[in-house]
């Protein structure tokens, strides 16, 4: 797995089913909210929620892809530009 | 005025299915007596069950505009939907070999379109709110070879209409024969017309389980994907379930009658809901179009809570409702629709008013779902996010 950009927290939630994922990458982000997130997901429905729950909450998701050993997804999520309302 | 409640207070899950209605129940009763004979058949009983079978298909026939020799009584709405799609794809065999379905269609059309030997079936993608664009079609069929378009007439799981008028006529323009589920729409909403192909199930509008409707323009060309037999016009296999069927077009008549005043007020409160419950909710997001849809239908997701225990604590309130959410799909993969428009899948609910919905009960819901969502988030460590 080759992350195209730094993170400063990652989130291991392989094996965790929804909403589970979505509510760690929410506390996270609640808790460090300048922080970018890798989330590493294996549950299904999170290939739909993490973009979704991005665009809910004004986050950015930088960049998806294959989780190390082709275990799960990665997702790479950012908050949003200070710039943006 | 309006009509009497078809279904217990708190069913809101009038787009799985209805109870029968009371007049469908007499008319069934009365054909089990008078249509148990073989309409093929050369005497008094068997010119009776006839009668019966021929009226219930021109009133069928009347209600979705077609001709009555183009409409056959299936034994569900799937077995029609499968039919449809498979004998479109063979008779159509020659002209095409793509198979262009709606991302959002029903699963029984998917999977027959997939199980068609020798195709290629290609999605049709739809916005976020789960319509097709007519300009997707255009663009897909620009590369030839397709075998027809399927496109439901409104979407099951969060009652965004198709814009089946528009699709048909750029489709008629290029001779692309176009099936549709109208599966949804049958007796709560206007008929699409356009349609090479109309597939519908008598139990989602009160009629008997058991019956489904697969209309075939005389036009279009279908064939019989299964081996030969003469019943219903040869598109639907083995004696026909006569007393099942008048009901379902009973049942279908006062749908249609009964729909005229129920619509509107139906309407008026899934947009009571569609405002209510996400000002109520925190993270709750409604889903499907907001005016171009079924009047019974309200589809929301809620971030950071399970459907299936929202399910539950629904019940044990009296409330019937469904979930899109994987956790409570037999797969444990989240709805193909909701995937489809980007949509959140977790917590999903979808409220589907029966005729006859009582506001005490929709009033009732919206003011017990928020506390029970507020539990479900708490009990996940999710109370304060």
């Amino acid at each position: 797995m080759t992350v195209p950009a730094p993170y400063d927290l990652l989130l291991d939630e392989r094996g965790a089913l929804c909403p589970m994922p979505i509510i760690a990458l929410a506390r996270a982000s609640k808790q460090s909210p300048e922080a970018t997130i890798l989330l590493l997901a294996d549950d299904p429905a999170a290939m739909s929620d993490v973009p979704a729950w991005c665009a809910m909450r004004s986050r950015v998701l930088v960049w998806t892809g294959i989780a190390n050993d082709d275990q799960g997804q990665a997702f790479l999520v950012a908050p949003a530009p200070d710039n943006e309302p | 005025m309006s009509s009497p409640p078809l279904a217990p207070g708190g069913y809101f899950d009038a787009a799985s299915t209805l109870p029968m209605r009371p007049q469908a129940r007499q008319a069934l009763l009365a054909a089990l007596d008078q249509g148990f004979a073989d309409p093929h058949r050369r005497y008094h009983s068997a010119r009776q069950a006839r009668r019966l079978l021929d009226g219930a298909r021109e009133t069928v026939a009347g209600i979705i505009g077609a001709r009555p020799d183009e409409v056959s009584f299936a034994t569900s709405g799937t077995q029609a939907a499968q039919i449809a799609v498979m004998g479109l794809a063979k008779g159509r065999q020659r002209q095409g070999r793509r198979l262009l379905v709606s991302a959002v269609e029903h699963s029984c059309v998917l999977h027959a379109a997939r199980a068609v030997a020798d195709a290629m079936v290609e999605t049709i993608r739809v916005d976020e709110f789960g319509a097709v664009h007519p300009g997707s079609v255009e663009t897909q069929i620009s590369a030839g070879n397709t075998a027809f378009v399927a496109v439901q007439s409104a979407n099951h799981e969060v009652g965004t209409r198709q814009p089946i008028g528009a699709i048909a006529s750029l489709l008629a323009d290029r001779d692309i024969p176009l099936i549709v589920d109208a599966a949804q729409t049958l007796g709560r909403d206007d008929c699409p017309t356009g349609w090479s192909i109309l597939t519908a199930s008598a139990h989602k509008w009160g009629g008997p389980a058991g019956v489904g409707i697969l209309a075939v323009r005389n036009t279009a060309r279908w064939r019989s994907p299964l081996p030969d037999d003469p019943h219903e016009g040869g598109r639907i296999p083995g004696f026909a379930a006569i007393p099942n069927i008048v009901a379902a077009a009973v049942a279908l008549e006062e749908a249609e009658a009964e729909r005229q005043t129920e619509s509107a007020r139906l309407r008026s409160l899934t947009e009571g809901l569609r405002s209510v419950l996400p000002a109520r909710i925190p993270d709750a997001v409604v889903l499907g179009h907001p005016t171009d849809r079924l009047p019974h239908i309200v589809t929301l997701s809620m971030a950071y809570v399970a459907g299936e225990a929202l399910l539950e604590d629904l019940d044990r309130e009296g409330f019937a409702v469904s979930s899109g959410s994987s956790c409570v799909a037999d797969a444990l993969t989240p709805s193909h629709v909701l995937v489809a428009m980007g949509a959140l899948t977790h917590g999903n609910l979808r409220i589907s008013l029966p005729p006859g919905a009582a506001q005490s009960d929709v009033d009732r819901f919206a003011a017990v779902l928020p506390g029970i969502v507020a539990r479900v988030r708490e009990s996940l460590g999710a109370g304060d996010l």
